[in-house]
């Protein structure tokens, strides 16, 4: 087994293993399949699992802290942009007066999406803006 | 007693463009320090059960969302007490050390705090910074970053100037708009112009965070850097977000497929109002410690919007490279600003890029202006439209590679009619819009947006709103491009959905070059002292270097010679020539290829009107000229006192083809002449008549008002010199060393003329 990083570039060196959100591999992506109506808007987002791999790949050439943003990417992928967009917004200071609000959103996307990474932070920003008194209404 | 008069040099001082530049005096108290703010802690840190509890002499109970963010991702328990422990000076010293990897530098960062970042870099000068900076950078190629947008968020012009900046060879293009319900017009014209000529520039349509996001997740955009951080809570809370709602951002984006990177730099905090009276270097070490924690792969750094603030302080533009220099030291890709415009003086523009653009730089600046001053929407940047040619002449002086290509005018007029022949098309197809020819013709010819007839904002609202309401997305895009025969733009914007979903652009310093995505990774900044890291391939430097109306000895020959083969010679010899014996004498001496081989003088004068200058002012003066081709020699002292050595009254001129002249006299030294007029360029038919007529009343042992050929201090160096040497080149080409002079006649062809 390689290492991760001799996968890098994966178009080049593991095109195989870049599928895209809807399991749509690189090379079903043509200008045919496109002009046909083959190809809609899922077929072009990346996948969790292309994600997890340029996580692997970043830990493996000593860039743990861009790993870590890729593990929380990837589990973002399967989250609806409504749902990100909301989140985003409960986590800007003075959106929430109640913590438990953003607790309960950190316990759904735990629950609903497995993303644990990302439950973490929040729960990490609850603490923090409660000792900083961020749950404080700014309009 | 009068008082002293004013010295008139400040009036001129006063109305130079410099003047425009206000300049702060240094007031920590204010916000207005650069490296050292008495308010700043010293370096510190404490570990607690395998916590950090301290940083910079600030208890845990204390820490404000940066340090608490800091605390928990960013500082490395592994690194940190080897890395605390080091003496500033040793760490700068390793930074400079060609022998000290890169790598080794990078970890030991991961366990430095900000005051400890900032300890390191402040006694390092301007030019160890930046050589730092050309080691520590992530990237082994440079790149650079356009700015394109315009007044009208006119999308045909858009797209032309998109694909302008694509054949400039910017490797990411970003837009914004006047108005923010356009940004789905812009986005898409953008995105089509970007894709014509060239596939793979990275494309960036800032506006609002949701919605960047919403237009990203269409397929049109590529990546954002509009993920702002601050130094101070107040200014994180007041810019209206959070360490983890900024970390949160960034995931998303990555889970999009969107390559992200933050803005911070120097004095965010003081324009806002935050500053905490701590020094910009320290405020923006703090940002820069913040993103390695969030994970991004990089920073748009080096002042930003707050350059100019920084720049008005002593040291100022030191503190930019020191800024940017901590950014590639913790790993991140560094967009090193060089965006906004720091100065109205353009001596202090181009101070500011050359730092850079020797250091190279992952993109040098985080947007170039490739538009005019007063179609960039984000304000001026330090280089612009107007300045591209500047820059690329500034790659050409330095053999530095600045991202940019020279464009062949040619090319451009195809390239923008092509382009926005292609968002019309997709505006038909689409049934969004349909573009009259008038409108392509006035945009394809347009510098700029106030001399288009094109789309009112309005119009650009109107097609903007119908993208965003019927989620049209790239792939509408890419089907409308090719079935309307646009193909090949079609395959390029396919290729940025291909990459997407690879995620190969997501590490860090990511770009694609010939469809490839190069980074950090597979490109790594491997410079490890003099024949190592960068270089520009031969092929790369020869299109560098190729710079527009290059002068070729062929072509300045062809132009400047305009010998015609079949006319009469109007220098006809008559003899060898001897001593004159008349005291009223002046001999004319002209140089080798005068009159045959070059005809014109630098300044445009033919040279039958210099002689006919020169001898009627012999004539005014009193004198008699006689006309002698030397043919020994082509230097003006040496022409004029071999001319002087044969003149009856000891007085004579001595003429090169290129006009420079001497006055000279047979018995002095050959360097030491009596009037010389070296600057050919300037030198009037007038001024050669004056000559002939001062030469003349010398011989007649008068002293006339010497002769001035007044200068404005043009470069005349600059302007002629390289016409100069390639035409003189034929006069000493013509030197026959034991040639003895000889006397001409005029034959100007209505029965000839002599003297």
């Amino acid at each position: 087994m390689s290492a991760p990083r001799d996968l890098y570039p994966i178009s080049e060196k593991a095109p195989e293993m870049a599928v895209s959100a809807s399991g749509t591999p690189l090379d079903r992506l043509t200008l045919e399949a496109v002009v046909s109506g083959e190809i809609g808007p899922a077929d072009i987002r990346i996948s969790a699992e292309a994600l997890r791999l340029q996580g692997a790949i970043a830990c493996d050439a000593g860039r743990d802290r861009l790993a870590l943003n890729l593990e929380r990417a990837a589990e973002l992928v399967a989250v609806p942009q409504d749902v990100i967009l909301e989140t985003y917004e409960m986590l800007r200071p003075g959106r929430l007066t109640e913590p438990h609000l953003l607790s309960a959103r950190a316990e759904m996307l735990r629950r609903d999406y497995g993303a644990h990474a990302i439950a973490a932070l929040i729960d990490e920003a609850v603490a923090v803006y409660g000792r900083r008194n961020l749950f404080r209404r700014r309009y | 007693m009068t008082s002293a008069p004013r010295w008139r040099r400040f009036d001129e001082w006063d109305a130079r463009p410099l003047q425009h530049d206000q300049f702060a005096a240094e007031d920590a108290e204010a916000g207005f320090s650069t490296f050292h703010s008495p308010w700043d802690p010293a370096p510190s840190f404490r570990i607690e059960g395998g916590r950090v509890v301290d940083i910079d002499g600030k208890p845990e109970a204390d820490f404000d969302i940066l340090d608490a963010f800091i605390a928990a991702h960013h500082l490395d328990l592994e690194m940190i007490g080897e890395a605390m422990a080091l003496d500033p000076v040793d760490v700068a010293r390793q930074l400079v050390d060609i022998n000290v990897p890169r790598e080794k530098l990078e970890r030991l960062a991961r366990g430095m705090t900000p005051a400890k970042l900032v300890s390191v870099v402040s006694v390092m000068s301007s030019l160890e910074i930046a050589f730092a900076f050309s080691k520590m950078r992530q990237r082994r190629t440079p790149g650079n970053q356009a700015h394109v947008t315009n007044a009208k968020d006119d999308p045909l012009q858009l797209a032309a100037d998109a694909a302008v900046a694509v054949a400039l060879g910017f490797d990411e293009i970003e837009t914004t708009m006047r108005v923010a319900s356009n940004s789905w017009a812009n986005a898409m014209a953008c995105a089509v112009g970007a894709a014509v000529g060239r596939g793979g520039v990275l494309f960036q349509c800032s506006i609002e965070e949701a919605e960047e996001l919403r237009i990203g997740m269409a397929g049109f955009t590529s990546y954002a850097e509009t993920v702002s951080v601050y130094g101070t809570e107040a200014a994180f809370v007041d810019g209206d977000d959070t360490p983890w709602s900024k970390a949160f951002l960034t995931a998303a984006y990555a889970s999009r497929g969107i390559k992200a990177r933050c803005t911070s730099g120097a004095s965010a905090e003081l324009l806002m109002g935050f500053h905490e009276r701590q020094s910009v270097l320290y405020l923006e070490a703090r940002c820069l410690c913040l993103q390695r924690a969030m994970g991004v792969q990089g920073t748009q750094n080096g002042g930003i919007d707050g350059a100019p603030l920084t720049a008005s302080m002593a040291g100022g533009m030191r503190e930019l490279m020191a800024e940017n220099l901590i950014a590639v030291w913790l790993g991140l890709e560094c967009a090193s600003g060089n965006d906004t415009r720091v100065s109205e003086s353009e001596i202090r523009v181009g101070a500011k890029i050359t730092p850079y653009l020797l250091a190279g730089s992952d993109l040098l600046c985080s947007g170039f202006g490739s538009i005019q001053k007063y179609d960039n929407t984000f304000n001026p940047s330090l280089f612009n439209g107007e300045e591209i040619e500047d820059f690329l002449v500034l790659q050409r002086d330095f053999e530095a590679d600045g991202g940019l290509t020279p464009i062949e005018e040619s090319d451009m007029r195809d390239l923008r009619l092509h382009a926005i022949r292609a968002i019309s098309a997709v505006f038909d197809e689409l049934r969004l819009a349909e573009v009259p020819e008038s409108w392509v013709q006035s945009v394809a010819a347009s510098s700029g947006s106030r001399d288009t007839e094109s789309f009112s904002p309005g119009a650009v609202t109107r097609i903007s709103e119908a993208i965003r309401e019927r989620s049209l997305t790239a792939i509408d895009m890419i089907r409308a491009l090719e079935r309307r025969g646009f193909s090949k733009e079609a395959e390029n914007l396919l290729l940025m959905l291909r990459q997407r979903i690879s995620g190969d652009y997501l590490q860090t310093s990511a770009i694609i070059r010939d469809g490839k995505v190069i980074s950090a990774l597979n490109d790594p900044n491997d410079y490890r002292g003099p024949g190592s890291g960068y270089r520009m391939s031969a092929a790369r430097w020869n299109r560098v270097r190729a710079v527009r109306n290059l002068q070729t000895r062929e072509a300045v020959l062809e132009r400047e010679r305009r010998v015609d083969p079949t006319a009469t010679p109007w220098l006809v010899v008559r003899a060898e020539a001897r001593k004159g014996a008349d005291p009223r004498e002046v001999v004319i001496g002209v140089s080798p290829a005068f009159g045959n081989e070059l005809t014109r003088t630098t300044a445009g004068h033919d040279l039958i009107d210099v002689v006919l200058a020169l001898t009627q002012g012999v004539h005014d003066g009193g004198g008699v000229p006689r006309l002698v081709r030397i043919r020994h020699t082509a230097d003006t002292s040496f022409l004029g006192l071999t001319a002087a050595r044969l003149s009856g009254s000891g007085y004579a001129i001595g003429i090169q083809a290129k006009g420079t002249a001497v006055i000279h006299r047979a018995d002095r030294l050959p360097h030491m002449n009596i009037e010389l007029f070296s600057n050919a360029p300037v030198t009037t038919l007038e001024h050669y008549r004056a000559m002939g007529r001062n030469a003349a009343q010398y011989a007649r042992g008068e002293s006339p008002e010497p002769i001035i050929v007044p200068v404005d201090g043009q470069a005349l160096g600059a302007r002629y010199h390289v016409r100069v040497a390639m035409l003189h080149a034929i006069e000493t080409g013509l030197v026959l060393p034991d040639a003895p002079p000889l006397d001409l006649d005029m034959n100007l062809g209505q029965g000839g003329l002599s003297p």
